[in-house]
């Protein structure tokens, strides 16, 4: 018997394909390399592998003008992945720096022989994770998209409990498992009752068959449409499907963290995106909705909530459940505005939620307790350059014109006006104003408390007693390029803007 | 050099000079000095702006434009009017004297400190300068990042309550706009304030004028007000009454009286209430306030009310008396809250039950109050007293019972400010005020003279400003042409 294989464009899958080899050169690490240089070696090869596959994902979008599937229409070659790889992987790339200095075993307390036990797979996990989502956002048919999906879920779930001696850090892991595995569930069942209907599983095709045998209203693809959603919404952590959020991202580490909701966020958002305008064009009536509640709902329950926290982790996690209902707003538009919109509001949202979780790593690891508004007291006066970066970090969510969030939701903003949408963009204006209270409260509670209200444990136990805290180069390394990105998108808005068009024109829009 | 290069010089010089202060590691001396310099060096800048600008030329001069985003046709577009010139004067001016108070009491964390004031210079400038939509709110909003570390770091006790106010206050107010921002410039195809189409749409025109409303502010947009007035430093609160409430009543002229042409005189009669409301209800306060700050806060409402009476007139001597009110009132209110500050630094309170008989043996701090002050009451002959004329004539031409109410109100501001003078300078000598408590110091001197050398050189020549604010002899005829 002879097995035919399509023909693969190697080149095209080159991004992944390295990731997933310096992935593997990471584990072997693990073994062959001597504890004492195990770190180094692991971060060494991670950066390799992300610097390479930016290079490759760069040369891609250069070269993948006129997009096109390849590997037998399973995977999309053109500047919408290869953008969105990018982005991935420049995150990647700040989280290894980040990861050097903090992971796992960050605490102080943690016994220094056992510290690097498990580094080398963490770096593993995150050039694996990174590949997974690399492949997730070129997916072209519904079981890439699904094998993607979990190739990337998985590593993170691993990632959520690697700090294995830290309670928080398990529960986290186990809630992010089963919560997902129930988000990858429904995203299954409906792939299936789409194919049940359409009889294809290509996102092309399924639009094709759509329109040719009139199943716009046809009930399993509505419901087939309904749970997908549901499936990718738990991955973009939008309301009503972010439950898991706050609790998993205040548990994991906070480097995973700081990973998670920049880069899944990517992922998911751009994923979405493109299978909604492939697949499901003539279903815009229903998607769109949808995704206007959702954003709607996600503005809503991510802003009310963070008003009450006090752990600075919870906070920075609702507010990535509204930022997520920000960018809903230009992917409920469905339009090449709401392309770009959401594209370009990617770039600084990435950077500004790597970098405040980068900065509460800092703190974290400083005080060795959790970070709370309390446990932030002087922060910004001790550190400046960190403190200065955080204030720009949250206003650039906030939309204050001090990053690229401001233009991010303007751009959003005339997206939904665009569609004719008033009603979405009074929502997103009212979304924002809720939002500046906890976004300043963070910013008062840097600046305006003096360092004697600190109060690190209750009882006004300190748990870390004198010294200055540790010397972070690379982590400042990292929060400083993520600045720099905030900063430069609310400058540098034509060149972005064009990057994302033409990326977006690779859309059937 | 090319003379446009100063309209954008005047925005970032100052913001370059913020970054600076805040990377260089100088001593607290040296730190001030420095962000001395670059509030003198925008001073010099605007009076070569100023003397390069032509007044006998219409539309806009010294633009300068560059694509910031060509898709939805947003730009960088900075120019300058005659009345933007003076706007971006007092800008210059009043920050200059501000900062100088800010170094010569020598305010604690000094490199954030004069970084914060050197941007809110930048993005005030920005503000009277953009020409672009996106651009104008861009730096609206700018204004509003330093001012919350201003006030919240070195305010007064209560400072926490008073920047959340504020800033809740004031964003509502600019979301809207945003808003409203996103709306008019898809219709129109570009958010190019020179080029812009006007629209007749009502909803477009209130979400300009909610924002515009609470910053000048307005009655009843005032509730950010007192506490912002009370626990801000003297300086940043002489920043915002003197300077940042401009922005609002500037907007008013620029976007929201130009561009909305129909809505304007649909909802002339209700914003003409307003602005009586705040005029004689800011008086009113202003005259029962217990505290020096207090009253000049309440005026700076009052005040607000009635520029935007003289704007909403729609007539020529309106809008010539608004801007050259404008002006004045900043000096005004400048320098009144920089000598409420000298006198708290001296006493520790603003309180006038604990206040009184400061005059004697302190000539130089007696004088200069009193000059403001009766500055500041309209006396015949000084330039406010023009300004409001010009203002109460033009809003004659509307309706005769606009300026019946007007004339009131400026009774009213004669027997609070006679009243502020009397319970801080005469009566019976306060529990508060000891003999050791010195006059005012060369250096507060420095700072507050210049500003009262303004306010009587405008005295001497107000057709200085409301001669030369609008081309052509008829404002409202260029204020149809939207300053083309």
């Amino acid at each position: 018997m002879t097995l035919n294989t399509p023909p693969i464009d190697w080149f095209g899958l080159s991004p992944v394909l390295t990731l997933i080899g310096t992935s593997f050169a990471s584990l072997l690490c693990a073994v062959l390399v001597p504890r004492a240089a195990r770190r180094l070696a692991g971060a060494g090869i991670a950066v390799a592998g992300f610097v390479a596959g930016i290079v490759l994902a760069v040369w891609l979008y250069i070269d993948s003008a006129d997009g096109h599937t390849i590997a037998a229409g399973a995977y999309y070659r053109d500047r919408w992945t290869s953008l969105g790889q990018i982005i991935i992987f420049a995150v990647g790339l700040a989280t290894t720096l980040l990861a050097v200095e903090h992971v796992p075993g960050w605490r102080r307390d943690a016994d220094p022989d056992r510290r690097d036990d498990h580094v080398a797979e963490f770096f593993a996990l995150l050039l694996a994770s990174a590949g997974g989502m690399a492949f997730f956002v070129g997916a072209a048919n519904l079981m890439v998209l699904f094998l993607a999906l979990e190739w990337f879920s998985i590593t993170l779930y691993v990632m959520c409990a690697i700090d294995y001696d830290l309670e928080g850090s398990l529960e986290a892991g186990l809630k992010y498992l089963i919560v997902g595995s129930f988000g990858a569930g429904a995203l299954l069942f409906g792939s299936a009752l789409v194919y049940g209907a359409t009889g294809t599983i290509s996102f092309d095709r399924i639009a094709t068959a759509i329109g040719s045998q009139g199943l716009t209203g046809d009930a399993f693809v509505v419901v087939g449409i309904a749970l997908i959603i549901a499936g990718l919404g738990f991955k973009m952590s939008a309301a009503p499907f972010h439950m898991w959020t706050p609790d998993v991202y205040e548990g994991a580490p906070t480097t995973v963290t700081a990973w998670m909701s920049s880069a899944t966020k990517v992922a998911a958002l751009l994923l979405t995106f493109r299978l909604m305008t492939t697949a499901f064009p003539d279903n815009q009536h229903l998607w769109g909705w949808a995704f206007a509640i959702i954003a709607t709902i996600s503005l809503a329950i991510g802003n009310f909530a963070a008003l009450v926290q006090q752990n600075v982790k919870r906070i920075l996690a609702y507010s990535a459940i509204a930022q997520a209902g920000f960018m809903l707003i230009g992917l409920s538009a469905g339009t090449a505005l709401g392309a770009r919109a959401l594209m370009f509001y990617l770039i600084p949202y990435s950077a500004a939620a790597f970098g405040s979780f980068a900065i509460v790593a800092a703190r974290e690891r400083e005080l060795g307790v959790p970070v709370t508004l309390e446990s932030l007291a002087g922060f910004g006066w001790e550190r400046p350059f960190l403190g200065v970066a955080m204030w720009f970090f949250v206003f650039s969510f906030a939309g204050l014109p001090l990053g690229g969030g401001f233009v991010g939701k303007f751009y959003v903003f005339a997206a939904a006006y665009d569609h004719g949408w008033v009603w979405l963009v009074i929502v997103g204006v009212l979304a924002t104003l809720v939002s500046l209270y906890y976004y300043l409260a963070i910013v008062r509670a840097m600046y305006m408390r003096p360092a004697e209200e600190l109060q690190v444990l209750p009882g006004g136990r300190v748990a870390v007693t004198g010294g200055a805290p540790a010397r972070e180069t690379l982590l400042h390394l990292a929060v400083g390029a993520a600045l720099v990105v905030s900063v430069g998108s609310l400058f540098a808005v034509q060149p972005l803007i064009d990057l994302a068009q033409h990326a977006a024109s690779s859309l059937p829009l | 050099m090319n003379a446009s290069a100063y309209t954008s010089i005047l925005i970032w010089l100052p913001v370059a000079g913020a970054i600076f202060i805040w990377l260089l590691p100088l001593s607290r001396y040296a730190t001030g000095a420095l962000a001395l310099l670059f509030s003198f060096a925008e001073v010099g800048l605007w009076i070569k702006q100023a003397s390069h600008f032509d007044f006998s030329q219409s539309g806009l001069q010294m633009s300068q434009q560059a694509n910031w985003f060509g898709d939805l046709g947003v730009s960088y577009h900075v120019g300058v009017y005659g009345f933007s010139l003076w706007l971006v004067g007092l800008t210059v001016v009043g920050m200059a004297a501000c900062t100088a108070y800010g170094f010569w009491v020598g305010r604690d964390r000094p490199r954030a400190y004069f970084g914060l004031m050197l941007l809110l210079t930048g993005a005030t400038v920005g503000v009277f300068e953009a020409q672009d939509l996106l651009l104008f709110y861009a730096f609206f909003e700018a204004m509003l990042i330093p001012l919350y570390i201003l006030i919240g770091v070195w305010g007064g006790a209560r400072r926490m309550e008073a920047t959340v106010k504020f800033v809740i206050y004031t964003m509502a107010g600019s979301l809207l706009m945003l808003a409203a921002i996103v709306a008019y410039g898809l219709q129109a195809g570009t958010f190019d304030l020179v080029d812009g189409p006007t629209s007749g749409s009502r909803w477009l025109f209130l979400g300009f004028m909610v924002a515009f409303v609470i910053k000048a502010p307005l009655f009843p947009f005032h509730g950010w007000l007192p506490d912002a007035y009370r626990e801000a430093p003297p300086e940043v609160a002489a920043v915002l009454s003197g300077v940042i409430a401009k922005a609002g009543l500037y907007g008013m002229l620029r976007i929201a009286i130009t561009k909305f042409p129909d809505p304007t005189s649909y909802y002339r009669t209700a914003v003409l209430a307003l602005a009586a409301a705040a005029l004689v209800y800011g008086s009113l306060l202003a005259f029962r306030s217990p505290d020096f700050r207090g009253v000049v806060a309440y005026s700076s409402l009052a005040q607000s009310g009635l520029i935007a009476l003289g704007l909403f007139a729609g007539t020529d001597l309106g809008f010539d008396g608004a801007v050259l009110q404008m002006v004045a009132h900043g000096l005004i209110s400048i320098s009144l809250f920089l000598i409420a500050g000298a006198v708290e630094r001296r006493t520790t309170t603003g309180e006038f039950r604990l206040l009184g008989g400061m005059a004697r043996g302190r000539p130089a701090l007696a004088t200069l109050l009193m000059t403001v002050g009766v500055i500041a009451l309209a006396v015949p002959g000084s330039a406010s007293f023009a300004g409001e004329f010009l203002i109460l004539a033009g809003v004659f031409q509307r309706a005769w019972w606009w300026s019946a109410i007007g004339a009131a109100a400026i009774v009213l501001a004669a027997m609070y400010m006679l009243r502020l003078i009397s319970a801080v300078l005469h009566e019976a000598r306060g529990s508060t005020v000891a003999d050791e408590a010195l006059d005012l110091r060369p250096g507060e001197l420095a700072l507050v003279v210049p500003l009262v050398a303004g306010l009587l050189f405008l005295s001497a020549w107000p057709a200085g400003i409301s001669n030369h604010s609008f081309f052509g002899p008829s404002p409202t005829a260029a204020v149809r042409s939207q300053f083309k």
